[in-house]
């Protein structure tokens, strides 16, 4: 491969864009070219820069959820009393609404079972205003004894502070009927939930696996007799990144 | 299915991505009151069309209409930023784009970093807010700003190495 080549591609390597052929070629590339390496590390050091200042995130203000419900329940009432061709369309925008919660979105890689159910269900709960940690702190020798007979495992709880995932806290959750332990860490305005529970006995070890779902990247895997559910609205590939250190960082 | 399951049913598929909307609208439309005013109508335009929504991916879908009501905004409100042009062919979205070489983006202040965003054409400041941001694909930006997936590569290049020079050229001033 090119220098030109290279280039071209260079913001969708470092966006893990690529097919895995390409990937393979694009690092092959970057192994023997200097210049090249120092272009992706100035796209690195931008994104860096731009995902870590949380200022930049303009969060929505609480007034403007207030303003929206309003707004939607006022239109959705005119509507309902103008003639009857309005009416089948609502009708049939009803059904659609309906199917959309009896069918698992319709991405070719979601998954559809209960448990990535449960987990984008507790992820969302979590963001929702005092649900986030029943723990709050950055200190994993905090966070991993609160555990302590809460669940029936020791988390392992890894500080990844070093690599642009900050530790936020941990809390007790409940996912596919166990009690579950729950990490969160913070990369920039995003969340990430890390679920952890025992995986059942003899299930070995599994590599990690990839998803979204409802809008929401998640990666599962196997590890030690634990089994780990990463979810977060972080990209594919940071929560790759993220999904391997935590591997990484676990006897 | 009553008006207000049909109601509840859209809120709990869009309201997650208040957050997601309103970031996108406030980059677009650089103020936050004007970007309170175009969510809402965005969300109201949601409704609307809720029933073409076939399931899949909410936010990328209702990130496309808040996109299509900030455009909308800036057409009736300041008509001259709706119609930047990016002038692709003059720059040459076909041959290798320039790629910002050495450019080390260090300890800068978040007051230049929005500085330098804002001052982006709002063709390449959407791309770069949706994917820095809010983390979407290619392809999902491709399906929210109505463009081919090259383009939004492309755009996101020319969007990066714009930051990459700006903020180094400021930074070599101080």
């Amino acid at each position: 491969m090119t220098c030109d080549g290279f280039r071209r591609f260079v913001d969708a390597h470092v966006d893990g864009e690529l097919d895995v052929v390409r990937q393979a070629e694009m690092e092959a590339h970057l192994r023997s070219c200097a210049a090249c390496s120092r272009v992706v590390a100035g796209r690195r050091s931008l994104g860096t820069a731009v995902r870590s200042s949380e200022e930049l995130y303009f969060r929505a203000p609480a007034r403007l959820e207030q303003r929206v419900r309003a707004a939607a329940r006022r239109s959705d009432r005119r509507r309902l009393v103008t003639p009857s061709r309005i009416g089948a369309a609502l009708a049939a925008a009803a059904v659609l609404a309906a199917a959309m919660f009896l069918w698992p979105p319709g991405s070719d890689r979601s998954w559809s079972d209960r448990t990535s159910q449960d987990v984008v269900s507790a992820h969302v709960r979590s963001l929702m205003p005092g649900h986030l940690t029943d723990v709050p702190s950055s200190e994993q020798h905090t966070v991993r004894p609160w555990f302590a007979g809460k669940v029936e495992f020791a988390p392992p709880v890894v500080d990844l502070a070093a690599d642009g995932f900050a530790l936020v806290g941990g809390r007790l959750d409940y996912v596919a009927g166990k009690r579950v332990a729950a990490l969160v860490y913070r990369q920039g305005a995003h969340l990430i939930n890390l679920f952890a529970w025992p995986a059942p006995p003899r299930a070995g070890e599994t590599a990690e696996s990839a998803s979204s779902r409802d809008g929401y990247n998640m990666i599962r895997w196997t590890r030690s007799g634990i089994e780990f559910w990463a979810i977060s609205d972080v990209n594919a590939a940071e929560l790759r990144r993220f999904a391997a250190l935590v591997r990484s960082r676990v006897p | 299915m009553g008006a207000r399951s049909s109601s509840e049913a859209f809120e709990r598929a869009l309201l997650p991505h208040l957050d997601a909307a309103y970031n996108l609208a406030r980059w677009l439309t650089r103020n936050g009151d004007d970007a309170e005013d175009v969510v809402q109508e965005a969300f109201v335009r949601a409704l609307r069309f809720f029933g073409g929504f076939h399931g899949g991916n909410a936010r990328a879908w209702l990130l496309a209409i808040v996109r299509n009501a900030c455009y909308d905004w800036l057409r009736r409100n300041r008509p001259a930023e709706a119609h930047e042009e990016l002038d692709e062919e003059v720059h040459g979205a076909s041959e290798p784009s320039p790629t910002a070489e050495d450019l080390l983006v260090e300890r800068v202040d978040r007051v230049r970093l929005q500085r330098a965003l804002e001052e982006l054409p709002p063709a390449f400041r959407e791309v770069l807010i949706l994917r820095e941001f809010e983390g979407l694909s290619y392809k999902e930006i491709a399906e929210v700003a109505g463009v081919k997936i090259g383009t939004v590569m492309s755009r996101l290049a020319r969007a990066r190495d714009a930051l990459q020079r700006q903020l180094i050229a400021e930074g070599g001033k101080r």
